[in-house]
């Protein structure tokens, strides 16, 4: 290939070709709105996070105890059997020191996020979520943490209901 | 010689205007759910591969795949998404079997359209972004356009496509998961308000949330299962041109070149003759007119004849969307087409209850992806 | 039951740029078009089109594949577009590959196309919305989060150091210096380099990162009886596999892609392969980020895990090493136009077994090589094997 052809096609542009007009383009703005049904599994969980608690589900054969919820067990194919409420406390699995937002903005102070394995999980699994209330060089993998909840007038039933998690003072 | 494929499952939920009590996910479960009971069939231990058909932009959700195979028994296994018509996913899933890499295929399509707000900018979203998109108008124009062709080169009257309207919401009121079953008189649908003229509101389908799941088989495997495998004798897909500027209005070619893919493979000479009934697109009520003439079963002109005389009526010599179709099951998107594979597939099994067909041997079901595109699959079906 | 043999005998690019002037219709033509000529083929002689490309959000239009439908050559002909995220480059191929085994196709046209600049202010936005919608875009995350979760996971599981993965970015960057369709090609980065860029979400550096890119690559496939008429040496489809994970990637570890071990035994217990280690000549994995070359090394079994840094280290994946890995210059350094990217893999393998990669040839003649793609959320891996 590169041994037999010389020319590749694709012109690459610059920014520079854009501020002094020298490409033509169009703009478009979707107008895409959804209103998606969050359904029994995840409807549950919402409510239970505008009352300040977390709350999985239990499979009885596989017996696992997981969240965030979910009406069917992905690994035995068969309806879960029960909710489970969960503490709202949790060990660091994994975490990420970001310094650009999701539209690339920079930003001095880090967003913390995190992966967290929820207690009373079986085995541990964990939700997404952001670290707040510590020093960002201070993070470390197996870090106990608990959530930090809005108070209850201003929860809406979000999964930003939780601020954060931050670390839990107590051994 | 190509290995020999079967529907060995068919699962539907649905298909209603809305569904608030359930998420996308568990619509798909509870087709998934009834589709392996219908085949008899564990998906973590039998099935091999699974094959979903979603758009992101209709879903709300990019890279949608990441979804779909947890309510599917399929993690840790082969997917893939297909964005196409349900039937372009049994394509895929045929292909997938036919090759010899696996024996036993989930296909999945569902429909959430009461979830998207704004469905006609999204619609608008998939024109051409610098010639089409500008122009600002709702994508229904191009039905209409096409209609007002297709009645000025073939002679069809607007009567004969309004006709296609009361037929198939009264063979709705005798499918119990269609949504939009309803006695509708001519006078009513042609005096209806104007769309995008010749087009008028009666004779576009209304959307329903819905899924469908079936499972595919290899021959050798198939026939050991509970149900009557029901086969694909021939299956095909066509894509036209996709701008606007430059494909023909009048006919719809992708829907003539997919079925004569179908028919070869089928060893089908005269459709008229070779198969007893159809489940054919009618997205816009004209469409199932202009489809009918390009899959074959007459000449261009005729099939609104045919309507008149009730040859494609519930008791005719070819019953056309004996399920309701479209305009009476509620259109399902993407999943519409798998919605037609699974009344075909119901049929031929005689397990469509209240509208069965009597003595079916040989069915038709023909997908067509909508506006503004030119893609259409259709598959023959056999018990 | 056998089955049918399938063989690549053309493939063709455009070069990978940070933001192309073609058109994503005119950028499938490209690259379909120099595929057809490379094997002097019409396109009438194409039985069917498959299209393999990534968000629709990227390029600005719903129902992309439609819209890239004519680019990639698929007026009047039976067209399909398959959709797996990032492994779709690999999957693309494989995708046509079933379409010709199945008996139904001789000659099927693969295209992928990425024209991710279209999207504004920055393509990386576009990545909020592979998230879920309700219990995770709220948080507003951005695609690094995901990778460098993951890359943290990773590091610490293993004991492995930014410097140890740095390798993988110096090695593919430099790779990438004799690709001429490469965007980020430079013959003289260092670690230190690497390890001076800036931070972007920890452990993520910038030049851990391959960078949002436009282009373009298409493959000819054929079945036997056609490919060894037209092509003077096939390259044969020896084994494929795809495999998907979980949505909940919150509830899986991390460190190690099952899904790709999953996709690889899959792809090498069709090719025949027992040993891959010493049966594979090539490897291009997919390569994002440095530390996921490393991490899908482990997962198609080259290496044992947490074991690929320390091979790095020691030159084994160097392009005259034991196991080249990359030699096309990867993602990092050719550049990551998501769908496209893997089918440049596969293009290059083509290239490679054929002896027609130049400068970038890796010695000794090899005769067997592996591509591999990834994608969604941490979630999905398509493998191809290739042999002549």
């Amino acid at each position: 290939m590169t041994a037999n052809i010389k020319e590749f096609p694709g012109t690459g542009l610059r920014e520079s070709d854009f501020k002094d007009k020298k490409v033509l383009f169009t703009e478009w703005s979707p107008n895409a709105r959804y209103a998606w049904d969050a359904g029994v599994a995840i409807g549950r969980y919402l409510s239970e996070l505008k009352e300040g608690r977390l709350i999985g589900v239990r499979c009885n054969r596989c017996r696992r105890t997981v969240i965030p919820p979910r009406i069917f067990c992905e690994w035995c194919f068969r309806p879960m059997d029960e909710w489970v409420p969960l503490p709202d406390t949790g060990t660091v699995n994994t975490f990420s020191l970001c310094y650009v937002t999701w539209d690339m903005r920079e930003l001095t102070e880090p967003e913390i996020s995190a992966v967290i394995d929820i207690d009373g999980t079986q085995p541990p699994v964990g939700i997404m979520h952001l670290l707040g209330e510590v020093d960002p060089q201070a993070v470390k993998i197996g870090m106990r943490v608990q959530a930090v909840w809005k108070p209850p007038e201003e929860r809406t039933g979000s999964i930003l209901d939780i601020n954060y998690f931050k670390p839990i003072s107590d051994i | 010689m190509t290995r020999k494929v079967a529907i060995v499952g068919v699962g539907l939920a649905g298909f209603r205007p809305l569904t608030p009590e359930v998420s996308y996910k568990e619509l798909m479960f509870e087709a998934a759910v009834k589709a392996y009971e219908d085949a008899g069939l564990d998906p973590r231990r039998d099935v091999q591969s699974f094959v979903t058909v979603a758009e992101d932009f209709i879903e709300g959700t990019s890279i949608f795949d990441e979804y779909v195979p947890d309510q599917l028994g399929g993690i840790l296994k082969p997917n893939v998404t297909i964005p196409g018509d349900g039937i372009h996913g049994l394509a895929t899933a045929f292909m997938q079997i036919a090759s010899g890499i696996v024996d036993v295929v989930t296909v999945e399509a569902h429909s959430k359209a009461s979830n998207v707000l704004t469905l006609p900018s999204i619609i608008a979203y998939a024109l051409d972004p610098v010639l089409n998109r500008p122009l600002r108008a709702n994508p229904v124009f191009i039905a209409g356009m096409e209609m007002n062709r297709y009645l000025w080169a073939t002679g069809t009257t607007r009567e004969q496509c309004a006709l296609v309207v009361t037929k198939n919401k009264r063979n709705a009121l005798y499918n119990p998961v269609a949504a939009y079953g309803a006695s509708v008189g001519l006078e009513a649908v042609l005096q209806a308000e104007t769309i995008s003229y010749p087009l008028g509101q009666q004779e576009i389908s209304a959307h329903a949330d819905g899924a469908i799941v079936l499972v595919l088989a290899a021959e050798g495997v198939a026939e050991s299962l509970d149900n009557d495998p029901i086969w694909i004798r021939g299956i095909g897909w066509c894509n036209d041109a996709s701008s606007l500027e430059t494909r023909g209005w009048g006919r719809a070619i992708y829907a003539e070149r997919a079925g004569q893919m179908a028919y070869r493979m089928a060893g089908i000479r005269n459709p008229m003759e070779e198969i007893d009934f159809a489940e054919i697109d009618d997205t816009y009520a004209y469409k199932e007119l202009q489809h009918l003439e390009a899959l074959g079963f007459c000449q261009f002109g005729e099939a609104g004849v045919l309507t008149e005389e009730g040859v494609t009526g519930p008791d005719g010599y070819l019953p056309v969307n004996i399920s309701g179709g479209s305009l009476g099951c509620g259109h399902l998107l993407d999943a519409s087409g798998l919605r037609a594979v699974a009344e075909v597939v119901l049929q031929l099994r005689g397990e469509a209850g209240a509208h069965q067909l009597p003595d079916v041997e040989t069915g038709l079901a023909f997908g067509w992806r909508g506006v503004p595109t030119t893609s259409g699959a259709a598959v023959v079906l056999s018990n | 039951m056998g089955i049918r043999k399938v063989a690549v005998v053309g493939a063709g690019m455009t070069r990978f740029v940070r933001r192309a002037q073609e058109t994503g219709k005119e950028l499938a033509f490209e690259a379909a078009r120099m595929a057809l000529d490379y094997c002097d083929l019409t396109l009438d002689q194409v039985d069917c089109v498959v299209h393999g490309t990534a968000p629709d959000s990227f390029d600005g239009v719903h129902m992309k594949g439609e819209y890239l439908a004519d680019g990639s050559g698929a007026w009047r002909k039976p067209y399909t577009r398959c959709y797996v995220g990032g492994g779709t480059g690999v999957f693309a191929p494989i995708h046509g590959w079933y379409h010709v085994a199945s008996g139904l196709f001789d000659i099927c046209l693969v295209v992928c196309e990425e024209k991710m600049s279209s999207c504004q202010p920055h393509p990386q936005g576009a990545f909020l919305t592979i998230f879920d919608h309700t219990t995770e875009r709220p948080l507003g995350p951005n695609l690094l989060w995901i990778f460098a979760l993951e890359m943290n996971r990773y590091m610490h599981t293993y004991g492995l150091s930014k410097r140890d993965i740095a390798l993988v970015s110096v090695k593919n960057k430099r790779n990438a210096a004799d690709h001429p369709c490469s965007l980020l090609g430079d013959p003289n980065i260092t670690v230190e380099d690497v390890l001076n860029s800036e931070v972007m979400a920890w452990p993520v550096q910038r030049l851990d990162v391959s960078p949002v890119t436009d282009g373009a690559v298409a493959l000819v496939l054929a079945a036997e009886h056609v490919a060894r008429r037209i092509s003077d040496k096939p390259v044969w489809i020896e084994g494929v596999g795809w495999n998907l994970d979980t949505t909940y990637w919150t509830n899986r570890d991390l460190c190690y892609p099952r899904y790709v071990e999953n996709a690889a035994r899959m792809a090498y217990e069709m090719a025949g392969i027992t040993e891959p280690r010493k049966q594979i000549h090539i490897a291009e994995p997919y390569d994002p980020f440095d530390y996921k070359e490393l991490h899908h090394l482990e997962g198609l079994l080259l290496f044992p895990r947490g074991k690929a840094p320390e091979a790095t280290a020691l030159g084994i994946t160097q392009r005259d090493g034991d196991l080249p890995v990359c030699p096309s210059g990867g993602l990092l350094g050719v550049g990551n136009p998501i769908a496209a990217a893997g089918a440049m893999k596969v293009a290059e393998l083509f290239w490679q077994l054929r002896g027609e990669a130049g400068k970038r040839q890796v010695p000794g003649q090899p005769r067997r090589g592996v591509a591999q793609a990834w994608g969604d959320l941490m979630q999905v891996g398509t493998v191809i094997v290739m042999g002549v």
